[in-house]
C-alpha cells in the first residue's frame, strides 16, 4: 500500500544522502519493519512521507498514485503517523488529544459528528485508554502517553499507520502490548509500518523486515532473511549470535561482550 | 469551557467598563452613567461620559482584544509560552511604521497599514537574528531577537524624533508609551474592524494551532500544511497587533499574561482560548487604564508603564520555568 521507489533524499547543507535509493513496501495485512542503527535514516523515512523532506529522487507512492500529488488531508485520512517525538507546549486532556486525530476529516468548516465521536471512542478502546479521557496529557506515564498516541492515530482512521519507535520507554508489558496491537491491526487488514530498535521483538512480529544501514537497504525479507549475525554484526558494527528464541523459535540477537574482563 | 464562566468573562468585562466611564479626575456615579449613555442631557457629566470617558475605554477593550487574541495565536503557533507582540519585536516595527507614516502625514486610516508593514519586517528580522543565533526551536533565542529587534525599533524612532517636528515628537513620544486616552470614533472603527475580522480569522484557524501546538512533524502527519498556516497566523496575529499599535500605541505584555490566565481557568483549545484571550485581553487593559488614572491623581499613568509592572513580574515567574 505504501511503496518507496529508489528514493534519495539529502538534507540541506549536507555532504551525503540521508537516503540513497531506497525501495521497500508496507503492504496491507502486514507489519513491515524497519530497523538499523542510530543515523541509519529510518525517521528520515518517515519525514519524507509525511512530505516534510523533498525527494531529491525516487517517489513514495500510495496505492500507485504518488503521495506527492495527494493533498495533505486526504493522505492523512488514509495514511496514520506517529512522530518519534512530540512535546506539547501546552497540555490538553487525553479525550482532546485523541480528537486531534479527526483533524483531516474536519477542516476549517465542519464540526464533530457521531461518526467522529464513535471513531475516537473505538480508537480508545483498541488502544486500552478508555480510562484516561479525563487526564491531562502531560500527567500521563510513558506507557500511557504512548498508548494515547497511537489512539489518535488510530482515530484518523486510515488503512495504514506508520509508527516511528512506538515502544520507547515502555516496559516489558507495555512493549508486548503494543506489539500484539499493531500485529492484531495488520491481521485485521491494516498496512503498519514500524520503526524500531527492537530486533528481537520485531523477529517476532513482524512478516517483513528493512535493514537500513547508512540511508541504504542492507537486508530485506522475513525475519530469518534479515536476522543474520554476519550482515548484522557488519551493519552494527558489534559483535553478536543470532540465536533462536526459545518461546517461539523466532530468530533472536544476542549481543557479546568486547572486553574479555570484567571491570571492577 | 461552560456558559457560566463565559458568562463570568462577559460579566467582568461589562463591571471593569462600567467602573472605566465612571472613576477618574471627575467621578460620576453609576446612576448618572446610565442617565449620560441612554439620555440626551448635556450637564458636564453627561458631556464627559460621552466625549471622554466612552471612546477612552471602547478603545481600551478593541486593543485589549487585540492583544489577547495576538498572543494567544502567537503562543500556540510558536509552542512558544513567552511568544506575544511586544516581546517579539512586532508592536516596535509596528510602531516605527506608524511613526513614520504620520510623519509623512498619513491620516488614522492607514496609519495600520504603515504599522502593519513595520511590524512584518520586525517579525521578519527576528526570525532571521534568531536562526542566524543556531537556535530557531530554542524560545529564549527567538525571545531575545525580538527584544533585540524591538530596542533597534526603539533606537529608529529616536532618530525619526531627533529630525522631526515638535507635533510629531509628541506623537511619537505617546507612541511609545501605550494610551488609550485620545481615542476619536473613526480611530475606533478602523481599530475595531482590524481586531474583528483579524479575530475571527484566526478563530477560524483555531483548530489549525491546536495541532500545530503538537509539533511541526507531527502536525504534517495530521495533514496540515504546516507552513502555510504559520504565515497565515503570522500575518493575522501581527496585522491585529500592528492595528492596536496604530490605535494606542505600545502596550506590552498583555498578550503574554492573558493567554496564561485563560488556560489557567480550565480553556485549552484554541478557538476558546481565543475568544476567552479577547474578553480577558480587554478587561484587562480597561482595568489597567483605570490604575492609570486613580493611582496617581491627577495625573495620569502611561497605559504601556501599568502594563509593564503587571507583565513584568509574570513574565519572570514563566521564564523561571525554562531555566
Amino acid at each position: 500500500m505504501i511503496r518507496f521507489d529508489h528514493v534519495r533524499v539529502r538534507y540541506p547543507h549536507a555532504f551525503v544522502d540521508a537516503l540513497a535509493d531506497v525501495s521497500l513496501e508496507a503492504e496491507r495485512g502486514a507489519l513491515t519493519a524497519i530497523v538499523g542503527p542510530n543515523g541509519s535514516g529510518k525517521s528520515t523515512l518517515i519525514r519524507a512521507l509525511v512530505g516534510r523532506l523533498p525527494l531529491q529522487q525516487g517517489r513514495i507512492a500510495i496505492d500507485d498514485v504518488a503521495a506527492a500529488s495527494i493533498a495533505p488531508d486526504a493522505l492523512a485520512r488514509r495514511v496514520a503517523v506517529v512522530t518519534q517525538r512530540e512535546d506539547l507546549a501546552f497540555p490538553l486532556l487525553v479525550s482532546e488529544y485523541v480528537a486531534l486525530g479527526r483533524f483531516p476529516h474536519l477542516g476549517i468548516w465542519h464540526a464533530a459528528g457521531e461518526r467522529d465521536r464513535s471513531a475516537i471512542d473505538s480508537s480508545m478502546a483498541a488502544a486500552g485508554v478508555e480510562q484516561l479521557g479525563d487526564r491531562r496529557v502531560d500527567a500521563l506515564s510513558g506507557g500511557e502517553w504512548q498508548r494515547v498516541r497511537l489512539a489518535r492515530a488510530l482515530a484518523q482512521g486510515g488503512e495504514a499507520l506508520v509508527l516511528d519507535e512506538p515502544t520507547a520507554f515502555l516496559d516489558v508489558g507495555h512493549e508486548m502490548g503494543v506489539f500484539e496491537l499493531l500485529h492484531g491491526l495488520a491481521r485485521a487488514g491494516h498496512a503498519v509500518l514500524l520503526v524500531s530498535h527492537h530486533l528481537n521483538l520485531v523477529a517476532r512480529f513482524a512478516d517483513h523486515m528493512v535493514l537500513l544501514h547508512r540511508g541504504a537497504v542492507a537486508a530485506a525479507g522475513t525475519p530469518d532473511d534479515v536476522m543474520r549475525a554476519d550482515t548484522l554484526e557488519r551493519v552494527y558494527e558489534w559483535p553478536l549470535v543470532v540465536t533462536r528464541d526459545p518461546a517461539v523459535g523466532a530468530p533472536a540477537l544476542v549481543p557479546l561482550r568486547t572486553m574479555s574482563k570484567e571491570v571492577s | 469551557m461552560s456558559a457560566w464562566r463565559w458568562a463570568g468573562l462577559v460579566g467582568a468585562l461589562l463591571v471593569a467598563a462600567l467602573l472605566a466611564v465612571s472613576v477618574g479626575t471627575i467621578s460620576i456615579p453609576i446612576s448618572e452613567v446610565w442617565h449620560a449613555l441612554t439620555g440626551a442631557g448635556d450637564s458636564m457629566p453627561d458631556v464627559i461620559v460621552r466625549t471622554l470617558r466612552l471612546p477612552r475605554v471602547t478603545l481600551a477593550i478593541f486593543v485589549g482584544a487585540g492583544l489577547g487574541m495576538s498572543g494567544a495565536a502567537l503562543q500556540g503557533t510558536m509552542r512558544n509560552p513567552l511568544a506575544e507582540p511586544y516581546l517579539l519585536g512586532v508592536s516596535g516595527g509596528a510602531a516605527v511604521g506608524a511613526v513614520l507614516g504620520s510623519a509623512f502625514g498619513l491620516g488614522p486610516a492607514l496609519l495600520p497599514l504603515t504599522a502593519f508593514a513595520g511590524a512584518i519586517v520586525a517579525v521578519v528580522a527576528a526570525f532571521a537574528v534568531a536562526r542566524a543565533a543556531g537556535a530557531r526551536g530554542d524560545p529564549r533565542v527567538l525571545l531575545m531577537a525580538g527584544v533585540v529587534v524591538g530596542a533597534f525599533a526603539n533606537a529608529a524612532i529616536m532618530v525619526v524624533l531627533a529630525n522631526a517636528e515638535p507635533n510629531t515628537v509628541r506623537n511619537a513620544l505617546w507612541w511609545m508609551m501605550g494610551s488609550v486616552a485620545e481615542g476619536t470614533w473613526p480611530q475606533i472603527a478602523t481599530l475595531a474592524i482590524y481586531v474583528v475580522t483579524g479575530g475571527a480569522a484566526l478563530v477560524l484557524l483555531g483548530r489549525h494551532i491546536d495541532v500545530l501546538s503538537l509539533g511541526e512533524d507531527a502536525a504534517a502527519g495530521l495533514g496540515l500544511d504546516v507552513d502555510k498556516t504559520i504565515r497565515r497566523v503570522f500575518l493575522l496575529a501581527s496585522l491585529i497587533a500592528a492595528a492596536t499599535v496604530a490605535g494606542a500605541g505600545l502596550v506590552g505584555f498583555v498578550g503574554l499574561v492573558v493567554p496564561h490566565l485563560v488556560r489557567a481557568a480550565g480553556v485549552r483549545r484554541h478557538r476558546s482560548l481565543l475568544v476567552g484571550s479577547a474578553l480577558t485581553g480587554a478587561t484587562l487593559v480597561v482595568l489597567a487604564d483605570v490604575l492609570g488614572r486613580v493611582l496617581r491623581p491627577p495625573a495620569e499613568l502611561p497605559l504601556g508603564a501599568v502594563t509593564a509592572l503587571i507583565g513584568v513580574p509574570f513574565f519572570l515567574v514563566k521564564l523561571r520555568r525554562f531555566v
